[in-house]
């Protein structure tokens, strides 16, 4: 299948999806299992993964701002660095890994063993039931996930500060926060809910268009998470020029 | 389309007429012609790969054929929107080669699972059905068993409880022996011959397994090259001169 066909079919899926979200009946049970699935299950290595960027960050940039005599301005670039950048993609990249491997594998799976037939043929339609559910939770998900990781690596990068130079958190904040506006903070989580939303739709699409048994499964489950998080990194290229254009700090 | 309908229900339940289907460049399907009657079991035979499995497909609108016309009720599906055509999927029961049993769910909840979207019932009366159905198959002792769980004749049974969740008029099965030791290839057949007894199901099987299939079979079909070679009954098949019907029904004693 060319590049091209591929962009199509996706798109085409992206409107069945969308319009399949809307109108009764809501399928509620379904939303609320993927969104346990998909953020409370991540949260742990979410935070994780935040916690190590912020104690990275203290640790890296704090023998260059010494060097330039900037030393004070430490906790503002850790916070800063994790706000509008890291946390943001750090979150992305591992709910691409997590969640989109298992989308991929699942929905694959549920497809060679006609499951997802077996839907159809009950007269429920799968672009609801499977995907907008999926979609849905990933896009809710990823900013609260986001925010876990920003909290996590502020923590963590006081507490790495704090071992060399004892400060306080509130003063940690304090000097993180000062110059910080809404501009700074809204974007990059918002930035995040694109995230999700290519998570669950690359995710969903290449598992419900699964072929060839489970080989076949193992291929969407693979190229969920290098399509989606493909998808990220370009997209944080975009966006990150967007925000700086229509929200300047 | 009202009026079609309406004349539908004087007509057979189940029209087939010169149905094309390729893949490519293999022809699945080369003209088949089946018509069902109410209450009528038809079997279609043939050898792997001859598209029996891709008829049934065609049957519910899961692919849509090249040419050719299904009447399903006097409707032709071939034209009908996705909302009208899951209207006349409620009316069919479909049981999957391997079951298709939902994963996530038990086995009460796949029985379930039609009725919560296309029913009014309340909770209690869904459980009910449900519990009802499967205890009709056999399976009242297994209800919070994951399909994981349970073994390929008790997932037959299962997918056959979820296909009759929405008290369906017509019924089809695809290869619903395959895999299964004699002893539950036999159970299931029995199965069959009850439905149809008691809710006058018209019903389409899928299979190879000739000598098993003559317990419901009221007719038989045998289809080659994506043809139809034979249709009558299995005396009639035993009785004819035609060598690939001779060669199928030996080979498969």
């Amino acid at each position: 299948m060319s590049f091209f066909e591929w962009f199509g079919e996706l798109g085409l899926f992206c409107g069945q999806v969308v319009r399949a979200a809307f109108g009764a009946p809501w399928e509620g049970r379904e939303l609320v299992r993927q969104m346990d699935s998909i953020g409370s299950k991540s949260f742990p290595l979410v935070a994780l993964a935040g916690a190590a960027t912020g104690v990275v960050l203290s640790l890296q940039t704090r023998e260059s701002l010494t060097r330039f005599g900037a030393k004070a301005m430490l906790p503002a670039v850790i916070v800063f660095s994790l706000i509008k950048e890291s946390g943001p993609v750090i979150t992305g990249l591992i709910v691409s890994g997590r969640v989109g491997a298992g989308i991929g594998a699942e929905l694959g799976s549920m497809r060679v063993t006609e499951q997802i037939d077996a839907m159809e043929v009950s007269a429920v339609n799968p672009y609801k039931f499977l995907a907008s559910t999926r979609v849905l939770a990933c896009l809710l998900m990823l900013p609260l996930l986001t925010l876990a990781a920003d909290a996590s690596g502020i923590f963590l990068g006081w507490i790495s500060t704090t071992l060399s130079h004892p400060m306080t958190l509130r003063l940690f904040l304090h000097n993180g926060l000062r110059d910080a506006t809404l501009n700074d903070f809204l974007p990059p989580i918002c930035k995040t809910a694109v995230f999700g939303l290519i998570i669950g739709f690359v995710s969903c699409f290449q598992g419900m268009r699964t072929r060839g048994g489970t080989e076949g499964v193992g291929r969407s489950a693979t190229s969920s998470v290098v399509l989606s998080s493909l998808f990220i990194i370009l997209a944080d290229v975009i966006l990150v020029r967007f925000i700086q254009v229509v929200f300047p700090s | 389309m009202a009026e079609q309908a309406k004349n539908g229900k004087n007509q057979e339940p189940l029209v087939v007429g010169r149905l094309h289907k390729s893949f490519g460049s293999q022809k699945v399907l080369n003209g088949v012609d089946l018509s069902v009657a109410r209450g009528e079991t038809v079997v279609v035979l043939g050898r792997s790969g001859t598209g029996k499995s891709v008829l049934l497909k065609l049957l519910v609108g899961l692919q849509q054929p090249d040419s050719g016309s299904i009447r399903i009720h006097g409707q032709d599906i071939g034209g009908l929107g996705m909302d009208q055509l899951n209207e006349v999927r409620k009316k069919i029961g479909f049981l999957f080669q391997q079951a298709a049993l939902y994963d996530s769910l038990t086995v009460e909840q796949n029985v379930e699972f039609p009725l919560v979207r296309h029913t009014t019932l309340s909770d209690a009366e869904r459980g009910k059905k449900a519990r009802d159905l499967l205890a009709s198959l056999g399976m009242e002792k297994d209800l919070n068993k994951m399909p994981s769980d349970i073994s390929g004749g008790m997932q037959k049974r299962v997918g056959l409880a979820r296909a009759l969740a929405l008290d369906p008029d017509i019924l089809l099965f695809d290869e619903p022996t395959s895999g299964l030791d004699p002893i539950t290839a036999a159970e299931i057949g029995q199965l069959i011959v009850k439905l149809k007894k008691e809710r006058n199901l018209t019903s389409v099987v899928v299979t190879h397994d000739v000598h098993g299939a003559k317990s419901f079979a009221d007719r038989m079909v045998l289809l080659r090259d994506g043809k139809v070679v034979i249709d009558g009954t299995f005396v009639q098949l035993e009785k004819s001169p035609d060598p690939f019907v001779v060669q199928f029904l030996k080979d498969a004693a």
